[in-house]
């Protein structure tokens, strides 16, 4: 067993766990931050990526001793409130979303992807960027139209701020 | 109608909970006192199981118990069944296999279950599962069709014989053989229809609870159709009463059929529970969803058509061999015969068909319907045929299609399909347009210069949905009726709830069946909620599959709907002094026509609850319900057209167009409509150039984790191009045909006759890997 301190979506938070935990259980059994999700066993499909210290990472991979001090933010940490993120706006408004069980990843993986792409952002980029993150409702064609209408709206919202 | 009714792109209502991780899943629900199951499974396709011994693990840390097979036997708890009688044509009936939910004495697929182990946290139900000693007597197994079918071949079940589950046929097989006899040309070909995993997304996962004291049942599990699941599960396998089980499908994370089926795992958990007097959840990994949810199509077949001198269709002839695994899933008799065969017909007339169909078991995972369901199979059959007897006959492949397609209905096919209603050739002609037909020759001159292959194929499919009128499955073997419910509830605030049998995982129901109501009442679809997926709460329902929620389901509502308007007309017309039929609805209000007398829907619902002041006679309450059991199958069809290049040096094939015009009648919500079209293109683009669940000889998977199976991601599909034509279905009152397959049934043709134009010859089968494509291009260049 060992203790780990984390941040996860703003609050400061100190778990004793064996040592094989996993940060999605961790966050799914402990903390009941239900969004993230497990959708394979070998670290393919991408339903359970969060950002750790700002990076998309799969948490299914990631053991929580690994990570001790790190900033961890899950689907459930994105909106402002009642604001959602421009990414999980992009994804309602342009139908990037069927049965919801890969979105959360999707969702987290894209803010990841437009951030890293400032301004070379293009379908092609988006698709092959995407190739960790599996769907299987949308034939991705919605997603990938979210992703880049939210890389938009992430501008204009950083131009403001 | 108002702007949110139908037709309306409405952004979906249930997204909200999906986008912020507030969906609600299986897996997420957690009660007191709940603990963890993990099932032993056998790592042999074929094997007798000699003994379990359980003692080391029952000692290991936190476990609760381990249960047996053959503790399900002396519970006397029923074996899995296949809803859906076939007979060969012989007359005899299928040859059902027993399915114990875990084998007893013999396991025929790797990751059948034996044992469980019921412990308090998932890791420790593992630990203890390594501890459980399983004696194994292998025996030899058959993965593939023909090794199983052959003489000498081991037997998988005593009431098989020869490892046949039928020998089927359809149609007229001497009319067909006059046919053919009098043929100008026939052209013939030898098809695979691969197996694929239907992989949604959220793996199938089950928590079951029991309550001593009520002996009552409640089990959350991710299923399409909850009543179905309670039905069986009480009726069948003896687990619960019917009236002392509730089952809960919560938001769940796709289907796509594979989760129809009342599986093992579910059923085990739920007599666990009472078992060990605990709550008991199981959530499969995605290795046990390889091993266990059941595969789709697996076809073998050979298929002959015969034309005349004018290239008119005279006859086909099919062949089929169909692979059921190991056990007869649910309803996978049907699949290979009455969801297939009886759409061999296509778009096109054909006189005489005659279809032979034989289901075979072999030591592989169970085969039921998957997104399509026979019809896949159809039409990759019909429209590899059509696309191969242009090219022999050396006639454009659209004009060959158009002087075959049907033009006049009703059209009554050979095998039994009665088409209602379509224009076939003004989807062709609105796809050749979007892909610019003419400009071929162009492009793949252009593509030619520049060293790669080009090639465009073409698939014009036709399925049959919204299954089905309930008499007619009925006379055709079917376990079930296959009508719906719905129930309309206006609160006395003005607000409605839907109750639904139709269950959503993932179409979109909560904002679609809102936008019916909403648009009829002229209210927001805020006022509507959408309540689905518990059996406690909607009295009865099928379920969502065959692509049927729209076409059969909404058409519930609306017979509901029809009752409360009527009724509150009344209530209207008394409170307003007026005449029943003068009150019209119209922006939440009934109006008197041609006045400005008018009261709110509010008004109405309170004044139903108050009951103060009722027409004489009139019952409180504004509630009503309705069964709705369709006239027909309905018949959503469209043309598709894709085009590939090739790069020849290393087979990888590009798809750099595809064009889907779908004719699905009248579209409640074309966003919802054009995403279900996408979704069901990349499983058919998978099948034809990805996916294959592979056995060894052996029977052992080589494909049971996405690190070996290869799912589309999204940069191995292009963004698609859909459009619509619309002819309104007849058989229903809102002219709709249903959407949720036809992607998966038209692409894989289209896909495979493209490469194949590429390629100049027919020798590939799927999936068209770079590999399989090098080596075709290998084959051209040594006959070249």
């Amino acid at each position: 067993m060992s203790t780990v301190k984390l941040t996860v979506n703003g609050k400061s938070v100190s778990a004793t766990v064996e040592d094989r935990t996993l940060l999605v259980h961790l966050l799914r059994e402990n903390l009941n931050l239900t969004g993230t999700h497990v959708g394979c066993d070998t670290s393919q499909c991408g339903a359970c990526i969060v950002h750790i210290d700002g990076k998309a990472v799969k948490s299914c991979t990631t053991l929580v001793g690994q990570i001790d001090g790190a900033n961890v933010t899950t689907i459930e940490g994105i909106a402002k409130g009642d604001q959602l993120h421009p990414m999980q706006a992009a994804f309602r408004d342009n139908h990037g979303l069927q049965c919801g069980y890969c979105t959360p990843g999707m969702i987290m993986s894209a803010i990841d992807i437009v951030n890293r792409h400032a301004s070379d952002l293009d379908e092609e980029t988006v698709r092959h960027e995407l190739e960790g993150n599996i769907c299987r409702c949308t034939g991705y064609h919605n997603i990938v139209k979210s992703v880049l209408d939210a890389a938009g709206r992430m501008k204009v919202a950083q131009a403001a701020e | 109608m108002g702007v949110e009714g139908i037709g309306a792109r409405v952004a979906r209502k249930e997204d909200k909970r999906f986008i912020t991780g507030r969906g609600r899943y299986v897996d997420d629900v957690k009660v007191i006192g709940l603990t963890h199951a993990h099932f032993i499974r056998s790592p042999h396709a074929h094997a007798k199981v000699k003994g379990i011994d359980a003692s080391a693990a029952k000692d290991m840390p936190g476990v609760v118990d381990v249960l047996t097979a053959q503790q399900l036997v002396d519970d006397k708890i029923g074996n899995l069944i296949c809803g859906w009688a076939v007979s060969s044509k012989d007359g005899t009936p299928m040859k059902m296999g027993a399915w114990p939910a875990m084998a007893p004495d013999t396991v025929r697929f790797v990751g059948q279950a034996v044992a469980v182990v019921i412990a308090e946290t998932k890791n420790q139900a593992k630990d203890a599962a390594e501890a459980v000693v399983v004696e194994y007597e292998e025996l030899p197994a058959v993965s593939s069709m023909t090794t199983a079918l052959a003489k000498s071949a081991p037997q998988l079940h005593p009431e098989a014989p020869g490892n046949v589950v039928y020998d089927w046929a359809i149609g007229d097989e001497k009319q067909t053989n006059d046919a053919f006899s009098k043929a100008a040309n026939v052209v013939s070909l030898d098809l695979t229809n691969n197996r694929l995993v239907p992989n949604a997304m959220e793996p199938r996962a089950a928590v079951a609870e029991y309550d001593e004291a009520e002996e009552h049942f409640t089990l959350h599990t991710t299923s399409q159709n909850p009543h179905v699941a309670r039905l069986v599960l009480s009726a069948f396998y003896n687990v619960a009463q019917e009236h002392k089980l509730r089952v809960i499908a919560p938001d769940v994370g796709g289907g796509f059929g594979s989760k129809i089926f009342i599986y093992p795992e579910e059923m085990v958990a739920l007599w666990a529970s009472k078992k060990v007097r605990r709550p008991v959840k199981w959530t499969g990994d995605r290795t046990e969803a390889f091993l266990t949810d059941a595969h789709g199509r697996d076809h073998m077949s050979h298929a002959e058509m015969a034309f005349d001198a004018n290239n008119r269709i005279l006859g086909l002839r099919v062949k089929t061999h169909a692979n059921f695994g190991a056990y007869m899933s649910l309803f996978s008799s049907s699949v290979p015969t009455y969801l297939y065969a009886t759409l061999l017909s296509g778009q096109y007339n054909i006189p005489t068909i005659y279809a032979e169909v034989m289901g075979v078991y072999t030591n592989t995972t169970p085969v039921d319907a998957y997104r399509g369901a026979g019809r896949p199979e159809a039409s990759y059959l019909v429209e590899r045929l059509m696309e191969t007897s242009a090219r022999q006959l050396k006639v454009d492949p659209a004009e060959l299609r158009r002087i075959n397609f049907v033009t006049q209905f009703p059209h009554q096919t050979p095998v039994i399909m009665a088409y209602d209603i379509g224009d076939f050739g003004a989807s062709l002609d609105a796809a050749l347009k979007a892909i610019d037909y003419s400009g071929f020759p162009a492009r793949k001159a252009k593509a030619k210069a520049a060293g790669k292959l080009r090639g465009l194929g073409f698939s014009c499919y036709i399925e049959a949905c919204g299954i089905a009128p309930s008499k007619a499955v009925g006379s055709l073997g079917a376990g079930v009726g296959l009508w719906e419910s719905a129930e309309v509830r206006v609160n006395p605030v003005g607000t409605i709830e839907v109750l639904t049998g139709s269950h959503s995982h993932g179409q979109g129901h909560e904002t679609t069946f809102a936008q019916l109501v909403a648009g009829r009442l002229g209210i927001s679809v805020d006022q509507v909620q959408i309540v689905h997926g518990d059996t406690d709460k909607v009295q009865f329902g099928m379920g969502t599959y065959g692509s049927r929620s729209a076409a059969v389901g909404m058409s519930a509502i609306f017979k509901a709907m029809e009752k409360v308007e009527a009724k509150a007309k009344k209530i209207a017309a008394h409170l307003l002094e007026a005449s029943e039929g003068d009150i019209v609805i119209e922006n939440g209000e009934f109006k008197v026509a041609g006045t400005d007398k008018a009261i709110a829907l509010p008004m109405v619902a309170l004044a139903a609850y108050t009951a103060h002041n009722l027409p004489d006679g009139m019952e409180p309450g504004l509630k009503e319900g309705a069964f709705y059991d369709p006239t027909n199958f309905t018949f959503p069809a469209g043309a598709y057209i894709c085009e590939v290049e090739i790069d020849p040096g290393t087979g990888k094939t590009d798809i750099v167009d595809f064009v889907a015009v779908d004719d699905f009648g009248r579209l409640i919500n074309p966003m919802i409509v054009e995403g279900q079209v996408h979704g069901g293109l990349a499983q058919g683009i998978g099948q034809a150039m990805l996916e294959s669940a592979v056995y060894d000889d052996n029977g052992q998977p080589v494909t049971a984790s996405f690190m070996d199976y290869a799912m589309p991601r999204a940069d191995d599909v292009p963004s698609f191009r859909v459009s619509h034509t619309t002819t309104l279905c007849p058989g229903n009152p809102l002219g709709v045909k249903g959407c949720g397959e036809a992607g998966a049934i038209g692409s894989s043709p289209a896909v495979i006759n493209a490469i194949t134009d590429a390629l100049g010859h027919n020798k590939i089968e799927m999936p068209a890997t770079p590999g399989r494509v090098w080596e075709a291009l290998q084959l051209r260049q040594a006959a070249e």
